[in-house]
């Protein structure tokens, strides 16, 4: 008879698993790298119509709107209320919520009924990174009315920008 | 003295159970992931602490960077009739062969006159440089017009919904770049805007 392994102790087959575990890990690195999981992000933004004839529309109070204006090099100009009358405020975009936040508090302090404003204008000097810096730090600081208005650049603002050579 | 023999035992483990983990993870990932879609324009998008996810059905994609402009509408059945649409506007017969090939490309930016010879290309020859140059924007042809229009009449004959755009723009761009896309945007009325970003942790 051919049973020789008469000893009882049958050997149980193992495998060695060490390859094939290599290689599974090898797989899911691969497609770990090789797809993506997440979907992108994005920040919604509402621009005013172009031809709105509607007069319905919402007055500012110029003593609670502060404008930014968007320049080169990262850097901006502010000025609250009317544009010529208050002398522009240059900095950099990256301090510019510390103003935000003081100017809302004056502004909420004026006892002025409505909102705090804040007018965003990107001019051509400035990038797409800049505008989505300034209104990403305004939904930080849950500014809640902003406009954006890139049409309607005034001249005095521009000339106080040019002098600073951010323009 | 003598020594107390220590009994040496090997160091092989059973590596099954490693194994069954990995072989589950595996599996994981092939079923939730999607592939990858090659991008004939690589952007590098802002960043931004927003949370709104971009919507995987309903949308367009707008690709900006270098001055160029790439198109993306979600959906096969959308992109097949959007094409059907351009067709009709530009006067350009697509067989259906052509719309089928069409309805699998993702993101392209080509004009509407090379539009046939782009569809009858093989994948990887679409991506070689100077193929795509983006869709022209210029106020005598403008096409990404016609396209956003025409992708805005497919997604609503097709799921009746509203589609969104998305502006997946470079972080680099100057912004009067982006402000020309958008006036194209605008004079259709669409207001309102995606603009892709990167997460960014909150600062607290």
């Amino acid at each position: 008879m051919a049973e020789l392994n008469t000893g009882g102790k049958k050997a149980t087959p193992r495998v060695d698993m060490t390859p094939m575990v290599d290689l599974m890990f090898l797989l899911v690195t691969f497609f770990i790298l090789t797809t993506s999981i997440s979907t992108p992000q994005a920040m919604d933004i509402v621009k005013p119509d172009k031809d709105d004839k509607n007069e319905n529309r919402l007055e500012l109070k110029a003593s609670k709107t502060m404008t930014i204006l968007l320049g080169k090099k990262d850097k901006v100009a502010w000025y609250m209320g009317e544009a010529g009358k208050t002398a522009p405020t240059f900095e950099n975009l990256s301090v510019v919520d510390k103003s935000i936040i003081e100017n809302r508090k004056v502004a909420d302090a004026s006892g002025i009924k409505g909102e705090f404003v804040v007018l965003i204008k990107p001019t051509s000097g400035s990038t797409f990174q800049n505008f989505v810096d300034i209104m990403d730090e305004l939904e930080i600081l849950k500014v809640k009315v902003r406009q954006i208005d890139d049409d309607n650049i005034l001249d005095n603002e521009k000339q106080s920008m040019q002098q600073q050579g951010i323009l | 003295m003598p020594r107390i023999k220590v009994k040496r035992t090997s160091t092989v483990t059973d590596m099954t159970a490693m194994c069954d983990v990995a072989s589950l993870l595996l599996t994981f990932f092939i079923l939730t992931a999607t592939a990858r879609q090659p991008e004939p324009l690589a952007v590098q998008t802002p960043s931004s602490t927003y949370e709104f996810k971009v919507p995987a059905e309903n949308n367009a994609i707008l690709t900006i960077g270098q001055g160029q402009v790439f198109f993306e509408v979600a959906g096969n059945k959308v992109r097949a009739r959007t094409l059907e649409l351009i067709g009709k506007q530009y006067n350009i017969d697509f067989t259906p062969q052509e719309i089928q090939r069409f309805s699998v490309i993702s993101t392209f930016g080509v004009p509407v006159s090379d539009l046939k010879k782009f569809i009858a290309m093989s994948g990887s020859d679409r991506m070689k440089k100077g193929v795509q140059t983006g869709i022209p924007t210029d106020s005598v042809d403008n096409q990404l017009n016609s396209w956003v229009l025409q992708a805005r009449t497919a997604t609503a004959e097709v799921n009746q919904q509203p589609m969104r755009v998305s502006i997946k723009g470079d972080a680099k761009e100057e912004y009067p770049v982006i402000k020309k896309i958008v006036d194209v945007l605008q004079k259709q009325k669409v207001n309102k805007f995606l603009l892709v970003t990167n997460s960014e942790a909150k600062k607290k």
